[in-house]
């Protein structure tokens, strides 16, 4: 019990003290997973919306595909990012293993079919004839994607959310792509596995809960976006 | 006849195969209320969405003014002239104001006048005091009204609507379809509707077109489809209860003697003797008496018969009796008192000659 006890008020000295090294390893996994989350963003919500909004054979398949990624274990990607970023690899000659741009990658392979699945179901999830009224109200294709994507906010909004928060706590792929370079491509789930290692067990609880907090704010922002002016 | 505001040509749609619609001609003149009447599956809703150009046939053109409408902007353009109501109200997440404006939104017209009309069909749907209420905090009625504002808002020139009151109880319904009719009466807009309520088709509509399996059978005002049905399918479904299959004995002055099973009918209608026929007779003109009143009229055709059933029918009862072929009639509530008709019962059924609707069946 002493072990926690004191870990924890070594770890708050930590917070209290600001510690640059400990900001700098925030900063970065902010970072880093931000921009992986915007890019599945993008990827997965377009897709999922093509996926969604078209008939085409195989359909079911694709989307069991997707599901199975959610699931994606983020070592294996880590294997499969390493190899094709490995110096003789087929993106060898990119020279970006072991940079936060590889971290970036391995992160955005995982948070993808994630977003995707989520937004794939919500998409389906509005009533089938919702786009025949919206071409009746005389939308053009344009208007018509976007009031869906404004109907499905919510499970969308969702969809991001399950993303960050897959990415920002995954540990696998960002120890075996960044290498956990002190000062270039720690982050705080790398680092928390390191000093856990080491034995240095404040830290880690510092690195722990700086990573809840963080999951946590962002997580209170995008509900704030999303349940915000909600009619009564 | 002209082409009316909207028709079409050799219609054909097909869905993994399978025909779905085909429908030789049909048009709709400016200003007129028209039902799309039919069984499950006949294929109303099919073509409201052919006409809405939300479904492309396989083959058949659409025309709009005599203009035919096929490529993709010219299909756009259609649907910004038109707009649909569906059975399920299909509101979108956010306030019933802006439910009623999206429409206008969608279709780039200003502020000013945007807020004008949402103001001015919120208040003729009587759902201007929900203007600031989510739509997803409505009944079932307030959605369908918010629906129905929402497409009117726009203020098309043709309106599709496809059931739009079959998900409501009979209350909200009616006061719905009132205001419904009471507006397109004042706005003069041309209507297609699709209904399973025959009262309702009877009500509002100008001309009716009955379907059946992917065709349209007959087309005209609805005293005429109701009276005059064109085959057994369109008798049977406008609630012509007792059809019963005959051969035409001989013709007289404009009287038809037809022999069905035992018994023979009189009926006036044009037919030749020998020909096969269906005796159409609707239960409202069916009369049912104690007496024989055989010696009231030449004109009239009496049986005597037996209650068979009794049902309840809202402000009637149907009565089924069996006087060597079956028949039913519709009796009012004090009716039905003072004869106070029990199962079993022996009496005398009559109907007059001009209520018996002939549909020849060879030719």
């Amino acid at each position: 019990m002493d072990l926690i006890l004191e870990g924890l008020i070594t770890a708050f000295k930590l917070l209290m003290a600001l510690d640059p090294e400990v900001l700098s390893i925030t900063w970065l996994s902010l970072k880093v997973s931000g921009i992986a989350t915007l890019i599945s963003v993008g990827i997965g919500i377009s897709c999922g919306m093509i996926v969604a909004l078209t008939r085409f054979p195989g359909k079911k398949f694709v989307v069991s595909v997707v599901n199975t990624g959610m699931g994606l274990p983020p070592v294996v990607v880590g294997l499969f990012v390493t190899v094709f970023l490995w110096r003789n690899g087929p993106f060898g000659f990119l020279d970006i293993l072991y940079t936060p741009t590889a971290i970036i990658i391995a992160q955005a392979v995982i948070a993808t079919p994630i977003v995707m699945g989520i937004s794939i179901a919500a998409l389906q999830n509005l009533p089938a004839k919702m786009r025949l009224q919206i071409l009746s109200l005389g939308a053009t294709r344009m208007q018509m994607v976007m009031i869906l994507v404004k109907e499905a906010r919510l499970p969308l909004m969702a969809a991001v959310m399950a993303g960050f928060g897959g990415v920002i706590s995954e540990v696998g792929a960002s120890i075996m792509v960044g290498g956990n370079i002190k000062g270039y491509s720690r982050v705080l789930t790398t680092a928390t596995v390191m000093e856990t290692g080491k034995g240095e067990f404040a830290t880690a609880f510092a690195l722990s809960i700086i990573l809840l907090l963080l999951v946590f704010i962002v997580n209170y922002l995008f509900t704030l976006i999303q349940q915000r002016e909600r009619p009564r | 006849m002209k082409d009316g505001i909207i028709s079409i040509e050799n219609l054909k749609v097909q869905l993994g195969g399978a025909s779905i619609l085909d429908i030789p001609s049909f048009s709709i003149s400016e200003g007129e209320f028209m039902s799309l009447i039919g069984p499950n599956g006949s294929g109303k809703s099919t073509l409201l969405l052919v006409l809405n150009c939300l479904l492309k046939p396989v083959a058949g053109v659409l025309k709009y003014r005599g203009r035919v409408v096929s490529s993709r902007d010219e299909s756009f353009q259609y649907r910004r002239r038109v707009s649909m109501v569906f059975q399920e109200p299909l509101l979108f997440d956010t306030t019933v104001y802006r439910n009623v404006a999206s429409g206008l939104k969608i279709r780039g017209v200003g502020r000013e006048e945007t807020r004008e009309r949402v103001t001015r069909y919120l208040k003729w749907f009587n759902i201007e005091h929900l203007a600031h209420r989510s739509a997803r905090k409505l009944s079932g009625g307030e959605a369908q009204r918010t629906s129905l504002a929402r497409a009117f808002a726009m203020e098309p020139e043709v309106i599709f609507l496809d059931e739009p009151f079959s998900a409501l109880d009979p209350p909200t319904r009616h006061a719905i379809s009132d205001d419904l009719n009471s507006i397109v009466q004042e706005t003069g807009i041309t209507t297609v509707m699709v209904t399973h309520d025959q009262s309702e088709a009877l009500r509002m509509s100008d001309r009716i077109a009955v379907m059946n399996s992917g065709g349209i059978v007959q087309v005209g005002v609805p005293s005429h489809v109701m009276n005059n049905p064109a085959n057994e399918f369109v008798a049977n479904f406008v609630g012509m209860d007792t059809i019963l299959e005959g051969k035409v004995l001989r013709m007289q002055d404009g009287m038809a003697t037809v022999r069905v099973d035992e018994v023979e009918i009189d009926a006036v209608g044009e037919a030749l003797p020998g020909d096969s026929v269906y005796c159409c007779v609707r239960p409202e003109n069916v009369v049912i008496e104690l007496t024989n009143p055989d010696d009231l009229t030449s004109a009239r055709n009496n049986f005597p018969a037996v209650v068979r059933d009794i049902f309840s029918v809202g402000p009637f009862l149907k009565i089924s009796l069996d006087c060597g072929f079956s028949i039913t009639s519709f009796v009012t509530r004090e009716a039905f008192a003072v004869l106070d008709l029990r199962e079993g019962m022996n009496v005398f059924v009559s109907f007059k000659a001009t209520a018996v609707h002939l549909i020849r069946t060879n030719n």
